[in-house]
C-alpha cells in the first residue's frame, strides 16, 4: 500500500541533506517535520532536501517547508529543494512553491548555491 | 469506457493511516474510468486533502469516526462525495490567501482546499455541523481531440 515514507539526514561539507522517499501525507509528515525540527534545533540551518524519491506529496507536507522557513532564513540560513519528480512539482507549482522557495535541478546545485551564499568556492 | 453509471463506496476509520487506503481506492476508480495518469494522480491528491481535512479538522484527528467516500463514475466524469458528521467549516471563511502572507505568520490553513479547486472540476458543500456534511467533487473525463 502507498504509505511508506522515509527521511535520511546526512551532513555534505556544512550542510544539512535531508533525502525524502516515498509518500509525504498527513500522517507521514510528522516524520519530515521532526527531522527538520531536529536541523534547526542543532543549529544546522544550511538545508537541502532531495526530494528525487520523493513519488507523492499532499499540503500536508508542504505546510512543513512552509512552517520552517521564516525562522531557518531569519536565523541566517535556508532551505533549498532539489531532484524534484514532475508530479510533485506540479504540487509545488499549484500553491505558488518555486517564487518563494529555491528548487533547483539537482543535488549539486543546491549545494553550490549554498557555497556561493557563503562566500566560499563553490 | 463506462457505458452505464457505476458506483462505488469506502469507509475507513477516522485516522491518517488509513489515507493511503483511501488514495488506492481512488486511483482504481480513476483508473476504471479511463483517465490520464495526470488526471488519476489529480484526483487521487484531492481526494486524499479533502479526507485529511475530514480527519484532522472535522473530527480532530478523534479515530473512532468514519469517513465514508462515495463515487460516481460514467462515461464522461467521476463524481466523488466525502462524508462525514464532524463539526464542519463555513467554506466562505475560507481565506484566499497569500503564500507569503501565510509564511510570514506562521500558518499553513487553506492549502488543501486550494488544492481541491485547482484540481478538480466542480467543487461543491453541504454542511450541517454535528450532523452531516458532504462535499461533492467532479472530475470530467477528456475526450481525446481528433487527430
Amino acid at each position: 500500500m502507498a504509505n511508506t515514507f522515509s527521511v535520511a539526514r546526512s551532513q555534505e561539507g556544512g550542510v544539512s541533506v535531508l533525502t525524502l522517499s516515498g509518500y509525504l501525507d498527513a500522517y507521514t509528515a510528522p516524520q519530515f517535520e521532526k527531522a527538520i525540527q531536529q536541523e534547526y534545533d542543532s543549529g544546522r540551518i544550511r538545508i537541502v532536501v532531495d526530494c528525487a524519491g520523493l513519488t507523492y506529496i499532499s499540503s500536508a507536507g508542504l505546510g512543513v517547508f512552509m512552517s520552517f522557513i521564516e525562522d531557518v532564513r531569519e536565523a541566517g540560513g535556508d532551505i533549498k529543494i532539489c531532484s524534484v519528480v514532475p508530479t510533485v512539482y506540479e504540487v509545488f507549482e499549484i500553491l505558488g512553491f518555486p517564487e518563494l522557495f529555491e528548487i533547483v535541478p539537482a543535488r549539486a546545485d543546491a549545494m553550490q548555491k549554498f557555497g556561493r551564499a557563503s562566500g566560499q568556492e563553490a | 469506457m463506462e457505458s452505464v453509471e457505476r458506483t462505488f463506496q469506502l469507509h475507513v476509520p477516522s485516522s491518517t493511516e488509513n489515507l493511503s487506503m483511501i488514495r488506492d481506492f481512488v486511483v482504481g476508480i480513476g483508473q476504471r474510468a479511463g483517465f490520464s495518469d495526470s488526471d488519476v494522480a489529480k484526483l487521487e491528491l484531492a481526494v486524499d486533502e479533502a479526507c485529511a481535512n475530514v480527519i484532522e479538522h472535522a473530527y480532530g484527528s478523534d479515530s473512532t469516526h468514519e469517513v465514508t467516500v462515495k463515487a460516481r463514475v460514467d462515461a464522461e466524469s467521476v463524481q466523488i462525495d466525502i462524508v462525514d458528521t464532524g463539526s464542519g467549516f463555513d467554506p466562505k471563511q475560507i481565506e484566499q490567501f497569500n503564500l507569503e502572507q501565510l509564511i510570514s505568520k506562521r500558518k499553513t490553513g487553506g492549502l488543501g482546499m486550494r488544492l481541491i479547486q485547482s484540481l478538480m472540476d466542480e467543487v461543491h458543500y453541504q454542511i450541517v455541523p454535528g450532523e452531516k456534511n458532504e462535499l461533492r467533487m467532479v472530475k470530467r473525463l477528456k475526450k481525446k481531440s481528433p487527430s
